[in-house]
């Protein structure tokens, strides 16, 4: 069982890589060319891939931040999130790792409650993000935020650390989370 | 039969419930301020339902009226509460509403002196279909068309029906007052137009406002499985689930049958908690159903959308039809549908 540890490798001069996991594959290629469309000080590499454990191959670079993208829509995709969750090492857990909710906008369409995205983004202390991927002006803003998250992440940012960044996000929350 | 839980209730809410037991909070506003809170409360924990059981208000229910309502495909609609209604006028209503709906028939076209649109408007109250002595009644209103034939014949022919009912809406009753009558839930069975016309008058006449209650595949998995768990004596019709999955050009449906009682075996080896439905166990029927489909065939349902539910009891589609089989569980149907069409107006 290959485990996607986050310190394994050395980092690249200047690179950032973020790896998009999720199965809607036409969401996370508009995502994946509206980040890279973003103008960055860092050399952006951004990796999709289906589900974890992804497969073994030693030119891949440090892995600096995970998305987990779950469509509201597809309880299949929510399956496959909690089911690629056990092959990341738990140093992700630590600000390289969040979730992402697309498809919240369309409550008609919705099969999976988003309470129970909430409760996966709190029981893996995470921060979980909600965007609505297949509007374009929204999924550019995430792109921009991500793109922001992952220079952290990557440590391209000084005086901010992933850690530092969690417990910003997390303190926004509201308490009653905390209760759940 | 007591009042199935809010979904929206949180454990925040403690908190704040005991600074307001200092205040007065008998007025309007502030009910309705307190249950605006509570929707705006970050987290909507799951629900946990009571399964649907035999009401013993079924009996005072009309069996002709009863038989008139089930078998029929409605569409649903979630209406705000009505101002200024009043049970005793009814005979006022229809004979405005008549009035309302042969002008709008004849708008546009040319009209011949004498010439009577034989349409009339009837408002009838359905007793018994309430879920609390609280709730509002249920009325009926049909469109007829008055028989030209004479006397002999004298059956006149119902182009359109539309009920208002309110079942178990306690908790939406609380933050509205005295002047508003609340009737959460519109079913219509007839043409659009028709439903439209009737809907202006209501509109304009109470300032309510009606709006199509759309059924999302989460909803549509929990009355899978809460009317699959509804005990029944005999099945009259096969358990069957359509998805449709999203791919282009065109969108493809896969329809799944089961037979009811092995539907309810599976449900019943499901089923932990006697007399409550919890998230887990809908959760874990559909799964076994979606793991036996996909056994067969290699194919994820979990990654298409439900888009129909169809048991004994009754049948939903997305889009927010109904027709409900069994006269049994009448109640039960509509009380889901009721705390559906509340969080839509909520």
């Amino acid at each position: 069982m290959s485990v996607l540890m986050p310190m394994d490798k050395l980092p690249g001069l200047n690179k950032a890589t973020i790896l998009l996991v999720g199965t809607e594959d036409a969401l996370l290629q508009q995502l994946a060319e509206a980040m890279l469309q973003e103008d960055c000080a860092s050399e952006l590499q951004v990796h999709l891939a289906k589900s974890l454990p992804l497969p073994s191959n030693g030119s891949r670079p440090r892995i600096d931040l995970i998305v987990f993208v779950i469509n509201l829509h597809s309880k299949y995709s929510f399956q496959n999130v909690e089911e690629s969750l056990c092959h990341v090492d738990s140093r992700f857990f630590l600000g390289k790792l969040c979730f992402l909710a697309t498809g919240a906008g369309q409550e008609s369409h919705c099969s999976v409650h988003q309470s129970m995205v909430v409760k996966l983004a709190h029981t893996y202390r995470s921060p979980l993000l909600f965007c609505d991927l297949e509007v374009e002006s929204f999924r550019a803003s995430m792109a921009q935020r991500l793109v922001r998250m992952l220079q952290i992440c990557a440590g391209h940012v000084p005086g901010v650390s992933a850690l530092n960044l969690l417990s910003l996000l997390r303190s926004s929350e509201s308490p009653s989370l905390e209760e759940l | 039969m007591e009042p199935c839980d809010s979904p929206e209730s949180t454990p925040r809410q403690n908190a704040s419930s005991n600074l307001k037991d200092y205040f007065l909070a008998s007025t309007p506003w502030q009910k309705r301020l307190e249950s605006v809170r509570k929707q705006t409360s970050f987290v909507q924990t799951t629900p946990r339902r009571k399964v649907p059981e035999c009401s013993q208000l079924q009996e005072t229910i009309d069996p002709h009226k009863l038989a008139f309502l089930l078998h029929k495909q409605w569409t649903l609609y979630s209406l705000t509460p009505l101002y200024k209604f009043s049970y005793t006028n009814l005979k006022e209503y229809s004979r405005l509403l008549s009035a309302f709906v042969a002008a709008e028939k004849q708008k546009g076209l040319a009209v011949e002196v004498g010439e009577d649109f034989n349409i009339k408007v009837i408002f009838s109250t359905l007793l018994g279909i309430k879920g609390t002595p609280r709730d509002s009644e249920a009325f009926l209103v049909q469109i007829l068309s008055k028989s030209q034939l004479p006397s002999k014949n004298r059956e006149d022919k119902v182009l359109w029906t539309g009920w208002f009912c309110c079942i178990f809406g306690d908790s939406f009753l609380e933050t509205v007052s005295e002047d508003f009558t609340c009737l959460p839930l519109f079913l219509a069975n007839g043409s659009e137009s028709n439903t439209a016309i009737i809907g202006t008058w209501f509109q304009k006449t109470f300032d309510c406002y009606f709006s199509r209650l759309a059924i999302n595949a989460f909803n549509l998995s929990w009355m899978a499985a809460m009317w699959t768990a509804c005990k029944m004596d005999h099945y009259m019709a096969t358990t069957e689930f359509l998805w449709s999955v999203p791919c282009s050009p065109q969108s493809l449906d896969i329809s799944y049958a089961v037979h009811p009682e092995d539907a309810k075996a599976l449900w019943d080896s499901v089923h932990k908690t006697p007399g409550e439905v919890t998230q887990e166990e809908v959760d874990l029927f559909m799964d076994c159903l979606c793991s036996h489909f996909h056994r067969h065939f290699k194919i994820h349902l979990s990654a298409t959308r439900l888009v129909r539910v169809s048991t004994s009891v009754a049948s939903a589609h997305t889009d927010g039809k109904i027709k409900i089989l069994c006269h049994k569980y009448l109640i039960g149907v509509l009380a889901y549908l009721t705390e559906l069409a509340v969080f839509q107006i909520e």
